[in-house]
Formats: C-alpha cells, structure tokens, sequence
C-alpha cells in the first residue's frame, strides 16, 4: 500500500492519516460542546496570572 | 543562493504584519480578565494555530526531520503518537483536568500544579530546579535547529557559530521585552505560513519524485545504498522499520519515538498551556485543528526527510544519500534539502516562520526555566510562600544564566544532536513528572510520599541509566570510564535501551506502592483539588 512492502510502514502512514481525520471528525463535532460558566476559581486565576505576568 | 533584495522585502512585509497584528491582539485583549469573560468571540482557528506554533520548532522540522533523514519512514511512529497521544489524549484526557485542577490551586506554573495538589514545597522546588537544570538542553536542540537553518541560507555570509550568537541574542532581547503581547494572533499567521509552506513543501517534493507511489519506490530502489556501518548497526533501508530488536531499533522506538512521543504528556511549558483556555469547549475545539497542523508539521517534515535520500542520490550535483551530502550531521538535511529544492522566495519565507515558530518555543523555554528557579525553588520551596523582593531579581538571572548555558551547550554538543537532546529531555520529564501527574489529575488515592518516592526514583533511575548504561551517553559523560574503566556496566540490548523503558514504569510502580501503605491527603483539600470536576 502507498509504494511500501514493510507493513509496519504503510499502517503507520495510514494511521497518521487516520488519527489526524479523528481529530477532524471530533473536533468538528464537538464543536459547540464543552461550554463552561466562568467560576470564581477561574477569574482568581486569570487575576492571579496577571500578576505574575506583570511581574516577570 | 542569497537574493538580498528579495530577502529584505520578505522581511519586512513580515515584521510589518507581524507587528499590526500584535498590536491589534494586544488592543483587543487589554489584560487577561477580558480575554477570559470578553474574549468569547476568538475564532477557534486562531486559538488552535496559536498551539501549533508554540507546540511545533525548528527541533521538530528541522532536527527530527533530519532524524527521518537517516532512520526513514519509521519515525512516522513519532507523528503517530504526537498526534494521537500528544493533541487527542492530552487535550481531552489531561488538558480539561489540568485546567480546572490550575484554577480551582491557583496554579500558574506546573511544579506549582502539581506542587499544591500534593501539599508539597519540596515537590514545587524539586520540579522547578529539574526544568531550571536540564531545560538548557531541550533549548539548545531548539537554538541549534535555527543556527543550522541560518547557516545552510547563508553560506557565504553566516556560519554556524555566529547563527547561533545571532538568534541567541534576537531570543534575549524578545524575553526581556516580556515576549509579544497579544501574541496569539501573531501565532496564528506563524502557524497558518507554516501549515502553507509545509503543504507546498510536500507537494513540491512529491511531484519532484513523480508521485507519491512513484516517490516512495524510488526510496525502496535505494536500499543498496544504505552505508554499512548503519546495516551493522540493524537499518533494512528507508522503507522499513529496523531489524528487531537491534541497536537501531531501539534507538528509534524506545528514545525517538516513545522519549518524546509519551514525555510530551509531562512537558511543563506545554501543561501550562492547558490552563489558559476559557473552557473543554476550545479543548474540543483545539483537537480537530491540532491534529491536522500535527500531521502537516511534524509528518510533512519526516516524509520529506526520508524522501531527500531520492532527490539527493538522483541529483547530478550531489548523487549520494543525505546522511553523506550532509557530512554525517542529520542536522543539516533538511536545510539543505530546502534550499537545494525549493525556490528562493520560499526559502526565505519558510526561514522567517520556522524561526518565528522557534522563538515562541525558546521564549517558553526560557520563562520556564527563570520561574522554575525564581518562583517554584526559591520563593516557594525555599521562603515557603513569603514574598520576597529578591524572586524577580533571581528570576532574571535564572533566565540569564539559562541562555548561557543553552548558547554554551549549542557550541558544545556535536553534530547530529538536535533529536537526540530532544528526546533525553523528554524522557526525563516522562520518567519525573509523568507518574505524579497522572496521579494528581485521575487518582485521590495518591499520596505526597508516593509523588515524592516517584519523582525521586524517575530523577535518580534515570541519571544512573544516562551515567551508567545507556552507552552512548555514558561514553560521553565519562563518570562510568572514570569510576569503573569502562564505558558502560551493561551489556547489549540495555546499552541501547532508553531509561524511559525501564525507569518510567519503575517510577509508576513506586508511586503507587507507596501511595498504598502512606498518609492519605485530607478529604477537605482533595475536595478543593477536585471541585467542578
């Protein structure tokens, strides 16, 4: 398959292809999923990150 | 082939581009909160090339691409795994954890995630100084893949030592300047050139060989020629996976392909990544244009590797493999292949992006390093939390000391070196962090003795393979020769088994026996380490 004859080579080449389609597929899919409400842990982070930020 | 003209318009219309766009995402996301609460509206596209583009360097293009040079088609295993292990399970299965886990400790660097999550300093600062100690190295990989690219541009004009002098200094000046600000914009036309010129790079390598079958025939005709001091070492040719269980073998399963395929998970400047995302929803997201910029980067980069052994061998100028047209040095494979084989306009694109893409790797690098000594060990390990004046000033000079030390490695460190110091580093910070990390996001049974024995184990285990058994780092080192008047206290196959085979498992075994028979952490503190989950 592909021009190769080791069938270590062609699987991997066909996997590559195929695990960067899943990630397609998933991402596409779950493309409004996953939303979240902003907690107060995560505004004291982004506060906090701010800050060390700054002070690099 | 130098055309100073055209270089300087490329460069220019580059940096004027570079610069709006900076300034148009620093306009727009005036301080984080917004970004946080406002910031809703980012195109997904521009949020998932900003990860491409710091995830993916010159020590990916550059030096495992010339890896593929010399090893073929297996190092496809690599991209196999960085995209199913490095986007899909780290995204999804350790990025919504990490995030939440960040924000509900507090977190802003990982010694700190995972530092908090088992009540340690001592976990904090040992992690810090392990990033501060032996970050330098994956650093240099990342230095020398752009001085190598520099270098084979401009061959009448800059070698190798004044390329490296060069970036170094443009990398001091970009960190002291506190990196870009708004940088994810700029990130992402760094990443969408990069996903172009890797495309056009393939495209153009193909049609060169007459075809993706004809290309990949082409590449199997060759087999011949492999030199034979490699068929000694176990090569079958560019087309087949080494001889089982032979020194090559190894070598490409154990340190190329599972040191920096699986030690991605423990990278602590790409965890941290985890933690600056709104919610899974851009994770989600993220996965999808990931794994194709994955695919275009790093599998574009060792296909083409691989397949420059056919362009140079039928090529009058040069009529040999790479590993021979490069002088042994897999290193410069790729930079010569591209400036052999692609048109000047692209080169001088391609270049500009891969050292943008660099730069963005290098500056995390070195950020990491100057918080892993001036947060992580010294004022939390060390003052135990107390605020001190002197963290920056420490800081600084961490990141200073860092850059020395990466320019002194890039000096120091032979030819061939970029994969190789890549994947050392990898495999440490697999063999370290990995267990403890797993631990901390999936397994409230684990304990700060267990993290502590593991971490300890996987630091140790792995500087005694590195010093005592692993051959070709232990011939290097010399402590073994010096101690025991031999290079290594093992025999073949171990002398060419990476650590992380042997100490990673260790170090889980460790974790979880220890875990067992230790003190529990409180339930109210693991509540918190878990909320929202």
């Amino acid at each position: 398959m592909f021009g190769f004859e080791d069938p270590q080579i062609w699987l991997v080449y066909l996997l590559c292809i195929l695990a960067a389609l899943f990630s397609i597929v998933y991402g596409v899919t779950h493309w409004n999923k996953g939303d979240e409400d902003v907690s107060g842990e995560d505004k004291k982070w982004v506060e906090g990150e701010k800050k060390v930020s700054d002070e690099f | 082939m130098e055309n100073m003209f055209m270089l300087t318009l490329i460069v220019i219309v580059y940096l004027f581009a570079i610069g709006y766009l900076g300034y148009y995402g620093y306009s727009k996301t005036k301080n984080a909160l917004d970004y946080l609460v406002a910031g809703r509206s980012t195109h997904p596209f521009v949020m998932a090339l900003s990860y491409g583009a710091t995830f993916i360097s010159t020590s990916a293009i550059v030096g495992f691409g010339g890896a593929a040079g010399m090893f073929g088609f297996g190092l496809l295993w690599l991209t196999f795994l960085n995209i199913a292990v490095g986007i899909i399970i780290a995204f999804l299965v350790f990025g919504k954890r990490t995030r939440k886990m960040g924000h509900n400790l507090d977190a802003h660097t990982f010694p700190e995630l995972i530092g908090k999550r088992f009540n340690s300093y001592f976990i904090q600062g040992f992690s810090g100084a392990i990033i501060f100690i032996f970050m330098p190295l994956y650093a240099a990989a990342v230095l020398i893949g752009a001085a190598r690219f520099i270098e084979a541009t401009f061959p009448n004009y800059i070698n190798f030592n004044v390329a490296i002098l060069i970036y170094a200094l443009i990398i001091c000046a970009y960190v002291l300047a506190g990196g870009l600000k708004g940088v994810m914009y700029t990130d992402a036309l760094q990443g969408a050139i990069m996903f172009l010129g890797m495309i056009t790079l393939l495209v153009f390598t193909y049609i060169k060989l007459g075809g993706v079958v004809a290309a990949h025939q082409g590449l199997a005709a060759l087999t011949p020629q492999v030199p034979p001091p490699l068929i000694a070492k176990g090569h079958l040719g560019w087309v087949h996976m080494p001889a089982l269980g032979s020194a090559l073998w190894w070598n490409l399963v154990s340190t190329i392909v599972l040191g920096v395929g699986i030690g991605v998970l423990a990278q602590p400047q790409l965890a941290l990544r985890f933690m600056t995302v709104k919610s899974s929803k851009e994770l989600n997201r993220a996965v999808g244009v990931g794994g194709l910029f994955i695919l275009s980067m790093t599998g574009i980069a060792f296909v083409v590797g691989a397949l420059s052994n056919v362009y140079f061998f039928n090529h009058p100028s040069f009529g040999k493999i790479s590993l021979a047209v490069a002088g042994g040095n897999i290193d410069k494979i790729i930079p010569i292949y591209i400036n052999s084989a692609m048109p000047t306009w692209f080169i001088y694109i391609f270049m500009l992006t891969l050292l943008s893409a660099a730069m963005s790797t290098s500056s995390s690098q070195f950020h990491s390093m100057g918080a892993g000594i001036g947060r992580d060990l010294y004022e939390k390990a060390i003052l135990r939390s107390k605020h001190s004046q002197h963290t920056i000033l420490i800081t600084r000079l961490g990141i200073l000391l860092g850059v020395v030390v990466t320019v002194f490695l890039g000096f120091k460190l032979p030819a061939g070196v970029i994969a190789v110091a890549t994947a050392i580093f990898f495999g440490l910070c697999a063999s370290v962090f990995l267990p403890t990390y797993i631990g901390a996001l999936f397994w409230k049974g684990m304990t700060k003795t267990g993290a502590i024995a593991s971490m300890l184990t996987g630091f140790l285990g792995s500087a005694f393979w590195l010093l005592f058994i692993h051959e070709k780092e232990s011939a290097a080192l010399g402590l073994c020769n010096l101690l025991f008047k031999k290079p290594t206290l093992a025999s073949a196959p171990w002398t060419v088994v990476d650590p992380i085979v042997v100490i990673l498992p260790i170090s889980f075994v460790v974790a979880i026996v220890v875990s067992l028979f230790t003190k529990k952490l409180s339930g109210d503190h693991l509540k918190e380490c878990f909320k929202h989950f």
